[in-house]
């Protein structure tokens, strides 16, 4: 017996977003079933929806930014019960004895599965993901969502939250940092919020005087026209950590020059080729080019914890599942602030 | 006063060297004047004194890798004494005060560094002369002690060479450490103390390379291992391995091949190509949380550091010791990259042209 499930997806590279009928597994000993209140929309949700990276699975349910609420446990689930706010991100499984499990970094297990688009590993099925109004997952990879986090604007944190809030703190982010984030987005108004809750004086390096004065009110100190070459020549060497959310193939030297000696640049956006590398500006001020993927479960716990204690919420625009495809659409063109979250209904 | 000074340099960008006289300033209140006995070659001072990073003030009298003997101090000077053997590297000035300097980063002096050749000094602006030469006259700041036990002949390189390969080891120490699998790539001047110091700081060690001729040699020098960077079965069997990669290939070459040979959070830091690299793949960071950076020299404790770490493991460069009128010939050989693996001029053999 498995589980009806209503859900939203595409049956082939072109399609459009339409409802689905799928069917959830019945719980295994450490599944949980979450009935979903909220799921965000990220842009991964369409480049997989377009087989863009070319490891897509049609009928597809996009979504790893998923929360909700407990509705039913297997049997050896001992930290969740029936009633409890659930998160479930970008992963679903790994194989939990390799050296990246125990070190709590499953997002780079060899055996890692995805919440959507992947395969699950005992019964071979395709995984589906929060584009739905149910979902059952392993208990070792559902995060407690705190109270004191609105439901309905928490689901952004469990992937634009963890990819930008894990390598904050491995790069020294603190008080008396200076971290400059380059894309205001969805993870680059992360990034701000975050590195600012740290401690940190935040700059938000962005090619649009616009989007400096959203900056500012999301919680920025400082901003940087990186289009102004005076300005630009004015903050060099200036940031211990330059946050580089840009999506997009680009030239990275102008960001590493604004980088101190022994600064560091992290990309989390750019799954592409990046432009201006050299090796005197690295050498000649010891700086590192770094990158960073999402992040494992216990640092996703310990971001929603953080998120909760300083009150950091994305910010989001709510839509019905009928307004999917016109939100892929917007989120296109560059058209949303900053996060679009789908309401799927269920009871909070 | 000023000291007559006789050492080996160029009037013109040239590569060609000839026996030039000059000045050296009287002694500051914190200076030391030094006896120079050794001078090591590095293959900036070629790129120097021909031209290839910009035109050189003239005269040019390069060296970079500087050991001698104390010959007279100014009057504040306490480190040092007359007779003490002693060090100079490739800076001979800062300003001392900025967080850099404070923090014992040197090189990376707000004020900008002095260049111990080829740059102006901070007080006189009189154009710095090198180690090619019989005398210098150096900021007691910037002259390091050669710790006893320390062989002043195979000394000189340290403190280029040496200093270059250390300190991102030591800036990543957490990375290379007893249990840590590392890799040296380039098996240079750079890159056979980069193996040598690798080794004794207790990780496991590979040296890659493009040539199977370099492999004996390689675990001559300290080397666990060998992997040789153009056999595609070795280098996808070595995907994932290496927590550290110390890259010492002296141009412009695709990082990405080393890059996939970092394991979770590895760091792979460039020392040798000081050049616009072809465009990495943002992925290849992001996947395993990689980071590639970069390094050059190293500030005044790192250097010590170093000194004390090769007097205690007896660790030396691997060199080969010219007559001064042999200069020309070095420069020949090591452009062809035919030496092993540093030259080094044994100043008393600079004599007085006729």
């Amino acid at each position: 017996m498995t589980q009806p499930t209503r859900a939203y997806g595409v049956t082939a590279p072109d399609a459009p977003v339409a409802p689905l009928a799928i069917e959830r597994r019945n719980l295994r000993e450490d599944d949980v079933a979450i009935r979903i209140t909220h799921c965000g929309i990220c842009h991964s949700d369409l480049h997989m929806a377009r087989n863009d990276w070319g490891m897509s699975l049609y009928p597809m349910v996009p979504g790893h930014e998923i929360v909700g609420i407990v509705t039913a446990v297997g049997p050896g689930v001992t930290r969740f019960a029936p009633g409890d706010r659930a998160a479930v991100g970008c992963l679903v499984d790994s194989d939990r004895t390799c050296n990246h499990c125990q070190a709590g970094h499953e997002q780079f297990c060899p055996e890692m599965v995805f919440t959507y688009s992947g395969i699950d590993r005992h019964d071979g099925s395709v995984t589906y993901g929060g584009y739905s109004e149910a979902v059952t997952v392993s208990e070792a990879f559902v995060c407690r969502l705190p109270q004191a986090l609105d439901i309905a604007r928490a689901a952004p944190l469990l992937c634009a939250g963890i990819t930008t809030y894990s390598p904050l703190k491995p790069f020294g982010v603190g008080p008396g940092h200076k971290v400059g984030v380059v894309g205001l987005g969805g993870l680059g108004h992360m990034g701000v919020k975050l590195a600012r809750a740290m401690g940190a004086e935040v700059t938000m390096i962005t090619t649009s005087p616009e989007k400096g004065a959203d900056a500012r009110e999301l919680g920025a100190h400082d901003v940087l026209l990186s289009t102004d070459p005076n300005a630009m020549a004015a903050a060099a060497e200036r940031f211990d950590l330059i946050l580089n959310t840009s999506p997009v193939r680009h030239d990275i030297a102008p960001y590493l020059g604004l980088t101190k000696p022994l600064g560091t640049m992290v990309i989390v956006g750019a799954i592409s080729e990046l432009d201006g590398l050299h090796g005197g500006a690295l050498a000649m001020r010891n700086r590192i080019v770094a990158g960073s993927l999402i992040g494992g479960l216990p640092e996703t716990q310990e971001m929603l914890d953080f998120c909760a204690e300083h009150s950091i919420h994305p910010e989001v625009e709510i839509i019905q599942p009928a307004d999917i495809n016109t939100a892929w659409d917007r989120m296109e063109r560059g058209d949303v602030r900053y996060r679009f979250v789908i309401d799927l209904g269920g009871q909070a | 006063m000023p000291t007559q000074a006789l050492g080996w340099g160029t009037t013109t960008p040239s590569q060609t060297l000839e026996p030039i006289r000059f000045e050296r300033r009287d002694l500051r209140a914190d200076d030391v004047a030094i006896r120079i006995t050794y001078a090591g070659i590095c293959h900036s001072d070629l790129h120097h004194c021909r031209g290839d990073w910009g035109n050189p003030r003239m005269p040019a009298i390069p060296g970079h890798e500087i050991v001698g003997v104390v010959t007279a101090v100014g009057p504040q000077v306490t480190a040092h004494k007359v007779g003490d053997t002693v060090a100079v590297g490739t800076i001979v000035d800062s300003c001392l005060q900025c967080r850099e300097c404070t923090d014992g980063w040197e090189q990376f002096c707000l004020e900008g560094a002095t260049y111990t050749y080829g740059h102006p000094d901070r007080q006189d602006g009189t154009v710095t002369m090198g180690g090619y030469s019989d005398h210098i006259v150096t900021r007691e700041h910037f002259v390091f002690a050669v710790p006893e036990g320390l062989d002043p002949a195979r000394t000189a390189p340290l403190l280029c060479a040496g200093i270059t390969s250390w300190s991102p080891l030591r800036q990543y120490k957490e990375h290379v450490a007893p249990g840590k699998q590392v890799a040296v790539a380039g098996i240079g001047g750079l890159g056979h103390l980069g193996v040598k110091f690798a080794a004794a700081l207790g990780a496991e060690v590979t040296a890659i390379t493009t040539s199977e001729g370099k492999a004996a040699e390689a675990q001559r020098l300290g080397a666990h291992h060998v992997l040789i960077s153009s056999d595609k079965e070795a280098m996808k069997a070595a995907r994932s391995r290496f927590d550290f990669i110390l890259d010492t290939i002296p141009v412009a070459h695709d990082v990405q091949p080393y890059l996939g040979l970092l394991r979770r959070a590895g760091r792979m830091v460039i020392v040798g190509a000081i050049a616009p690299l072809p465009p990495i793949h943002g992925g290849m960071l992001i996947s395993n949380n990689r980071a590639i950076g970069g390094s050059g020299v190293g500030g005044v404790p790192e250097t010590v550091e170093m000194l004390e770490f090769c007097a205690k493991h007896q660790l030396y460069p691997e060199v080969e010791t010219i007559r001064m009128e042999e200069v020309n010939h070095a420069w020949e050989r090591m452009e062809r990259g035919d030496v092993r693996y540093r030259f080094v001029i044994d100043m008393s053999t600079l004599e007085q042209p006729a």
